[in-house]
């Protein structure tokens, strides 16, 4: 078994995994490295990799032609990274950024998508997997969003 | 024919304001300020614990509660961090050093410092809830030994709104801490963490099952906190929160801070989570 | 006469004494307070002789409704109860707490030096007796003595009455509070009235109590006499207008905080308050610090304070309890449910003063009721 796998077999978001259903995602698996500062990925490029990040930090931008560059959140190690690699068209909507180096596993997005089509059960658990991390991030940029330690204005309700 | 004597009680009303001076007026954040106090001589010194809060009355004008955020053991000196969102608290940062303003108090149920002795200890603050909970690291950090693995998390709404920056660098720059900041959000000159306070807790190191939690700032902020931190596997009595409401008299008879039986003036502001969960899903309670 | 008057004594005295009982009191530096007809309503007030008491006066009472009557007798206490409770004087609408003058350096604080009025209530209804305990609960025994309460408490010579004549509105026997007289009280009176006589039946209950009396004309009650103070309270215990179920009431409550109900009753509520204001176990009040036009002197008073204002729960930004149903909510859970929590027995009495002076004839035993009728326990599993 290589380094990766082990990091993949020990990851929570695999934890419904089934042994026998390893095989077909350790040929998706490689390793990634980034200097703090570089780019993962850009937004509008082609989507494919799925990334879980094992050290360092990664920043989640959009760019504006006003604003610059603007940041949206921030990926800790231990998290997991991107899932418009399972959408059409398959392509970034955001670019992500090294804070600190980065160390990373990454699974080949077709490679991947091709496992879900041959083992359906993979398929299912690798869906519902990323869908409880959509509701994760959705639920906290819910909260961002609400801007909860602004000054209330006074006697608004 | 009536009795013309004086009643005796009215002398040690609960309600009558002890002479404080400002000795100095730090600027904080944004609308944001800190007062430290000494008292008009004279008086004596009341000891508080960590979570308390005084009424602080600005002659005239009106009375709010703060809470303490300084030293408990330096009780000499009272630091209060305030807001200026309201008609009192807009009049206090008007105020300049060496006015005399009210105090009474300290009130309230504290935190559960001395019950954290052999834990991990869980500060999560949002927002100026730093301010209550800086009064636990003091404490902690008098007494570092007695406690576990300390973690402190904190979110503000950008960088510009981080409270206590400096304080906040020392702590971070100990190995005997583990101290991290998010924003709600930033401009490109932020190379930090971005994001709810909420997501810094799945990774934040400290034992589940042997851990006191902490938590202060707005209430939605620390309801969903709460439920992040009974994710890890902390029980619910083990999760502490610092509520707000209303409050005129801060010693249970003016009836304002009522949470459902309740008064947050006497059986709070700290009250642990289990006791309050079902509450805290109630609209308008 | 005759021997020393001690506790559970019971006695006769003729209409007369008790005139003479007031004068005593008066003599001992009481004020005595007691039932008045004032706006066609019985209010509480300074009373000197018999005559200023509501004399062959009777009250019937609804939801939202309050008419004097006039009796066909000269019963003194032959009504129930009035808008005001015994809180008036013992926790009063509006008092100074105390004030501060502006000095070169700061300012000084002058508590408040008010005269220690001693006063007698003249007329307490069983149901005002258990809520001068119920407040007595609040003020005097949590965790702060509050020392206005107190010192007005203190000196209080308290005559209750044994009610002949049920309210429209009342409930006390469903709260447990009465129709008869039980608890702290100096003296319990029970009137009786026939074509031949008109004397009362008197309880003393303190020494005090005992002490006032000694050099009044008494006799010891006869038999017959007891039996037919007991039939007063008898007969008026069967004329309750309103009955309210108690039973398991705090957790009933405590299930049903989201009963459509409450936004039913909304919509007929007004927020006036009014509730609140005649409850004699309401306790809130607001703590206001002002100034004069100068800003040399500063005061700070206490007045009543209602939880159906939009103030009352206002943090920054707005008030926790916004909407009407809320509002209602926190009113009629407090009183019946957490008071439990917080004092040890309910805060209601059952004098029905908060149905009979609302506008709008909303009824407590009612809408508990109509939340019992609709519990959230028989709700369908899947909601």
């Amino acid at each position: 078994m290589q380094a990766h796998d082990i990091i993949l077999a020990q990851h929570p978001f695999f934890a419904g995994v089934k042994p026998q259903t390893w095989s077909l995602i350790t040929p998706c698996a490689s390793f990634l490295h980034v200097d703090a500062g570089k780019y993962l990925f850009h937004e509008g490029e082609e989507a494919l990799y799925f990334y879980i990040l094992s050290e360092g930090k990664v920043l989640l931008e959009a760019f504006d032609a006003q604003l610059g560059a603007v940041p949206i959140e921030t990926i800790a190690a231990g998290d997991v990274l991107g899932w418009s690699w399972l959408f059409p068209p398959y392509r970034w909507h955001f670019s992500a950024k090294a804070l600190a180096p980065v160390q990373a596993v990454t699974l080949d997005a077709s490679c991947l998508r091709e496992a879900c089509e041959r083992d359906h059960d993979f398929g299912y658990v690798l869906v519902r997997q990323v869908a409880q991390v959509l509701m994760q991030r959705l639920q906290a940029t819910r909260l961002q969003l609400l801007d909860i330690y602004r000054t209330p204005e006074r006697g608004k309700r | 024919m009536t009795m013309t004597s004086i009643a005796p009680e009215l002398a040690q009303d609960p309600m009558l304001p002890r002479r404080y001076r400002i000795q100095r007026v730090q600027r904080e954040i944004s609308d944001t300020f800190t007062w430290i106090l000494q008292p008009v001589e004279g008086n004596t010194v009341s000891p508080f614990a960590c979570g308390q809060f005084n009424m602080l009355y600005v002659f005239g004008v009106g009375e709010i509660p703060i809470s303490l955020s300084g030293d408990p053991g330096k009780p000499e000196l009272l630091v209060h961090t305030i807001r200026a969102a309201g008609a009192v608290s807009r009049a206090m940062q008007t105020l300049k050093a060496g006015t005399v303003i009210g105090v009474r108090g300290p009130f309230g149920v504290p935190w559960p410092v001395e019950a954290a002795q052999g834990k991990d200890v869980v500060i999560v603050a949002g927002g100026i809830g730093l301010a209550p909970l800086r009064s636990v690291m003091y404490t902690l950090l008098a007494q570092r030994a007695r406690y576990g693995r300390v973690v402190l998390l904190y979110g503000a709404r950008t960088p510009q709104d981080i409270l206590y920056h400096k304080e906040l660098e020392r702590w971070r720059a100990r190995f005997d801490l583990d101290v991290a900041i998010t924003v709600d959000r930033a401009s490109g000159a932020w190379f930090g963490n971005v994001g709810v306070v909420t997501r810094l807790i799945p990774h934040a190191s400290f034992d589940p099952s042997n851990a006191i939690a902490m938590l202060c700032g707005p209430e939605i902020m620390m309801r969903f906190t709460a439920i992040e931190l009974e994710k890890r596997g902390m029980a619910a009595e083990h999760i502490f929160l610092s509520m707000e409401r209303n409050m005129h008299c801060a010693i249970g008879f003016c009836g304002h801070c009522q949470y459902s039986p309740y008064f947050v003036c006497r059986d709070g502001p700290v009250f642990s989570y289990d006791r309050i969960r079902a509450l805290l899903v109630k609209r308008e309670i | 006469m005759g021997h020393l008057l001690q506790i559970d004594d019971v006695i006769i005295i003729e209409r007369e004494q008790l005139q003479q009982l007031l004068v005593v009191l008066q003599e001992q530096g009481y004020t005595v307070v007691g039932p008045t007809v004032r706006d066609q309503a019985i209010v509480y007030d300074t009373v000197t002789t018999l005559t200023d008491l509501p004399v062959g006066y009777t009250d019937e009472q609804d939801g939202g409704i309050y008419r004097l009557k006039r009796r066909t007798d000269g019963a003194l206490f032959g009504y129930a109860v009035g808008p005001q409770s015994w809180k008036h004087y013992l926790f009063p609408p509006r008092i100074r707490l105390w004030q501060a003058r502006r000095e070169q350096d700061g300012f000084q604080i002058e508590p408040e030096r008010h005269e220690m009025q001693k006063f007698a209530f003249l007329g307490v209804r069983a149901c005002e007796l258990h809520a001068i305990a119920i407040q007595d609960r609040v003020f005097l025994r949590s965790h702060y003595v509050d020392p206005h309460y107190q010192s007005r408490r203190r000196n209080l010579f308290l005559i209750a009455v044994n009610c002949g004549h049920a309210g429209g509105t009342c409930f006390c026997v469903s709260m447990q509070t009465g129709p008869k007289v039980t608890g702290d009280f100096d003296l319990a009176l029970t009137e009786i009235l026939t074509p031949e006589r008109h004397f009362f039946v008197v309880q003393i209950g303190s020494e005090e109590g005992a002490s006032m009396l000694q050099d009044i004309p008494y006799k010891p009650a006869s038999d017959e006499e007891l039996q037919q103070a007991e039939a007063v309270v008898a007969r008026t215990a069967q004329q309750m207008g309103r009955q309210m179920e108690t039973n398991e009431i705090k957790e009933t409550l405590y299930r049903n905080l989201e009963h459509p109900r409450w936004q039913e009753v909304a919509s007929r509520c007004l927020t006036c308050g009014n509730c609140t204001m005649v409850c004699p176990t309401c306790f809130c009040s607001a703590v206001e610090d002002v100034t004069d036009l100068t800003g040399m002197t500063a005061e700070r008073w206490r007045r009543w304070d209602s939880c159906f204002t939009m103030d009352f729960s206002h943090l920054t930004g707005g008030s926790v309890r916004a909407s009407a149903s809320s509002r209602y909510r926190q009113w009629m859970t407090h009183k019946l449910a957490s008071w439990i929590d917080q004092f040890g027995t309910s805060g209601c009495v059952g004098c029905g003063r908060c149905i009979t002076w609302c506008p709008v004839g909303i009824d407590i035993t009612e809408e508990m009721r109509a939340i019992r009728a609709d519990d959230a326990t028989n709700a369908p599993q899947n909601h």
